[in-house]
């Protein structure tokens, strides 16, 4: 039995803030979710993936965020209690969808669990999702732990099942990635059909019957702020003068920073739990109980901006302050000796931060970015296209683990913003420039958003070669499924068909198409060499299996790994200074070959000059 | 209770997480509150993986600079980087078998010697504990229990509220049967290398 369907109320469990969502979700009776994978919220499908075939739990991974809402939302408005998580920018993604389904609302209650990413720790940018609550008008609710994660989902479904809308529940990296203490609750029963009435004036949002519901959303509104005064989340903590205000896991610095100057008794904490609506009546309560306040929040200056307004509105007249305050910014991540440092200062306290070892005799350090890992098929069509491309033609490329061709020696990566954007640019590159275009994509993000840009390329007669990385599977969040993957193997089989990448290019009309194995680089940089030389669209479908997602699932071919005969090296290192695979390192002067980290996948051997590289003999 | 900050760092595939985790059902197990903090995605590619343990009065699930009570780290190097991490208080654990960037193969900088950076930490930090956890690990035949000499080698330094056989408990119930004897083999080594 998977560990998140334990039926033991009451017993504690160490969970990590995703799975204390997922778990949440199952507690409150969830018949429905979907996603695309995207860190840091990628735990939480993941866990409905391996337990779904055990309960009545549907799941699927959708092809994209916003075909994922979509699904959702029949199954929404049809009576289930649906979900659908996703990062900060998925939503972008799934917006179109979003803004449209917060008029027609839901029957089911529908809970959007979006993971924001201050500080960029694996994401493009770091935007404040808060204000898709504003843009949408759903309430927004956000935990401060992992016991709240789970609770706060149970509640977010009967707020949406009250309102009849979406809720979006908002995590963060910080909070999707800890591990606490969960108390279980009970694990509601499924309901898993849904019934769904036919109402066009509501559901069907032609311009007439959208101006009335506009006006319901706005009635809506005015209801989750009252509920929001209510709400059990949202909590003033202490009855000192002086006023903090904290959402998300700032709360947790907060107590710790107030405990830690030892001024509780001085300090009332307002912890926001739901922080849209914002609850009005609540802070004017709180406002005119203390004589200043500070507003501690990471990312954009949201809820100082509006704790402002109602102060303003109310004749309020207390120093209210947030960003600009010590090193309160609204870039990246908060930490708690920021926190202290901050609370210390704007209230007046003698403080002292630890004093940091001295680090003004630290040796210049090597830099360890993150690295294509050995055996990565995608160093190997990287080494193939450079091959005939060099360094002057323009490499535009996606999200995925590919991205880390960025960094040489590579080095090809000139151009990425967004999932899918590496084949639609590759149309504005190429007519813009006078140079030769080679966008890279992923096979997920390929079915996630490139089909489109692919088919404008096609019809607009553009002309770049577009490389399509087919490892199998969804690398990077995890290795999860997507539409081309065969997956028999994961034991998904009976459930999912394979869409092949090369009966689609070639039925969008793509008369170039080849499909390689990259690790054979003689015949690949044929391949590259033909597709140079064709005016149009040409795509190279770079097929070879993700070795660690191989391995996972006892597909992997053991092959012997490699070894440098030393008699025969001359030392040239056109294998390490080419490829920077992570299993070769130099020891003295020689390069080799960590023997435990080589996968064999020989593309060394094929580079070098003097054949010094060799399987090792077993 | 007195709050404890704990920083793991270590190289992707080195199971650092692990030893966090571990670390969070052995305490949640003796009733300590406790919170662990992880990074995943994009810096498991080979990059740096940090975690952290925060145990007893405390609700903050990362540690700050300057703040960690003890720092463990999986790789010498990376611990040398990491010092920003400590205060002149702070417990340093460290293995001491170099995993070096690959930046360093393609000659785009020089990993320092080993014996200098440790002399470096030792003149910071208020104690450290140094020791060839790779090794430790071969010698049990187990090559992937870094991981466990370096959680033997954190209790052993006798900072953590949870005991040896608290610990060893946890392993048995949550890590794989067919590795547990080296992995409590290795917890040993690490333990005998901090006392």
């Amino acid at each position: 039995m998977h560990k998140l369907l334990t039926d033991a109320p009451g017993t504690q469990m160490l969970l990590l803030g995703n799975e204390a969502i997922a778990r949440g979700a199952l507690e409150a009776g969830l018949a429905f979710a979907t996603c695309y994978p995207g860190t840091p919220s990628s735990e939480i499908p993941e866990n409905f993936f391996n337990l779904c075939k055990e309960t009545d739990l549907y799941f699927e991974y959708s092809t994209n965020e916003k075909v994922a809402m979509e699904v959702a939302a029949g199954a929404a408005v049809s009576g289930l209690r649906t979900m659908v998580t996703l990062k900060h920018v998925g939503l972008n993604v799934a917006s179109d969808p979003f803004m449209t389904l917060a008029y027609t609302g839901v029957k089911g209650g529908m809970v959007i669990v979006n993971a924001d990413d201050p500080a960029l720790f694996s994401s493009q940018n770091e935007q404040d999702n808060r204000y898709y609550a504003r843009l949408s008008g759903c309430p927004m609710l956000e935990p401060t732990n992992t016991q709240e994660m789970k609770d706060l989902t149970i509640y977010a479904f009967e707020l949406s099942e009250k309102l009849e809308l979406p809720v979006i529940l908002r995590t963060t990296t910080r909070l999707s990635h800890i591990r606490g203490a969960v108390k279980l609750g009970e694990l509601k029963p499924v309901k898993k059909v849904g019934n769904f009435e036919k109402n066009p004036m509501r559901f069907v949002t032609v311009p007439a019957v959208s101006r009335n519901l506009h006006v319901g959303l706005l009635k809506k509104y005015d209801q989750a702020q009252e509920i929001s005064s209510e709400m059990p989340f949202n909590e003033v903590i202490g009855n000192g003068k002086w006023g903090i205000v904290g959402n998300g896991v700032s709360v947790d610095y907060l107590q710790d920073a107030v405990a830690d100057l030892g001024i509780s008794d001085k300090v009332s904490i307002f912890k926001l739990g739901m922080c849209y609506p914002l609850p009005k009546d609540m802070i004017i309560k709180f406002l005119n109980s203390v004589e200043k306040v500070l507003i501690v929040e990471e990312g954009e200056p949201i809820n100082e901006t509006d704790i402002k307004a109602i102060a303003q509105e109310n004749g309020i007249t207390i120093p209210i302050k947030g960003k600009g305050v010590g090193a309160f910014s609204r870039l990246f991540e908060y930490d708690p000796g920021m926190v202290r440092s901050v609370v210390a200062e704007y209230f007046g306290i003698d403080y002292k931060a630890p004093e940091q070892v001295d680090l003004s005799s630290m040796p210049e350090l090597p830099g360890r970015p993150p690295n294509l890992c050995a055996g990565c098929p995608h160093r190997a069509t990287y080494y193939c296209v450079k091959q005939v491309y060099g360094k002057d033609s323009i490499y535009p490329t996606d999200i995925g683990c590919y991205t880390l061709g960025l960094l040489p020696p590579i080095s090809m990566a000139d151009f990425v913003v967004c999932m899918g954007s590496s084949v639609s640019s590759g149309c504005g590159f190429s007519k813009a420039n006078d140079r030769k275009v080679v966008s890279f994509i992923g096979d997920s993000t390929f079915f996630h958003s490139g089909i489109t840009g692919l088919v404008n390329a096609i019809h607009n007669k553009h002309n770049f070669t577009l490389v399509i990385l087919d490892n199998g599977t969804t690398a990077m969040t995890g290795h999860q499924p997507h539409p081309g993957i065969d997956a028999g193997p994961i034991g998904w089989g009976d459930e999912m068909d394979q869409i092949s990448i090369e009966d689609l290019v070639r039925g969008l009309g793509v008369k170039d198409v080849h499909v390689v194995k990259p690790f054979k680089l003689k015949k690949t940089i044929e391949a590259v060499q033909a597709t140079k030389e064709f005016e149009g669209i040409s795509v190279i479908i770079s097929k070879e299996m993700c070795p660690l997602f191989a391995k996972a699932t006892k597909q992997f071919k053991k092959t012997r790994p490699f070894y440098v005969n030393t008699s025969k090296c001359q030392n040239h290192r056109d294998c390490i200074n080419l490829l920077a695979c992570p299993a070769m390192y130099i020891d003295g002067e020689q390069v080799t070959i960590d023997e435990n980290l080589c996968v064999g996948c020989s593309i060394c051997a094929q580079v070098c000059p003097e054949n010094a590289i060799l399987p090792l003999k077993q | 209770m007195d709050t404890k900050r704990f920083v793991l760092i270590g190289v992707g595939g080195q199971g650092n997480l692990l030893t966090a985790r571990l670390l969070g059902e052995a305490a949640l197990d003796m009733d300590i509150p406790v919170v662990v903090s992880e990074i995943h995605g994009m810096a498991q590619r080979g990059g740096i993986v940090e975690a952290a343990v925060l145990v007893g009065d405390v609700t903050s699930p990362i540690v700050s600079s300057a703040e960690a009570d003890v720092l463990v780290s999986f790789e010498p190097l990376e611990a040398l980087r990491a010092l920003g991490k400590c205060n002149t208080d702070t417990v340093v654990v460290t293995n001491t078998a170099p995993y070096p960037p690959f930046t360093v193969a393609i000659g785009q900088g020089v990993y320092p010697p080993v014996d200098e950076m440790m002399d470096l930490i030792k003149a910071k930090a208020k104690k450290l504990v140094a020791f060839d956890g790779n090794a430790m690990a071969e010698s049990v035949g187990n090559p992937l229990a870094l991981n466990m000499v370096m959680l033997g080698a954190l209790i052993g330094t006798g900072t953590v509220p949870i005991s040896a056989e608290q610990m060893k408990k946890t392993i048995s119930t949550s890590t794989k049967k067919a590795f547990l004897e080296s992995n409590l083999k290795a917890f040993d080594l690490g333990m005998q290398s901090a006392n």
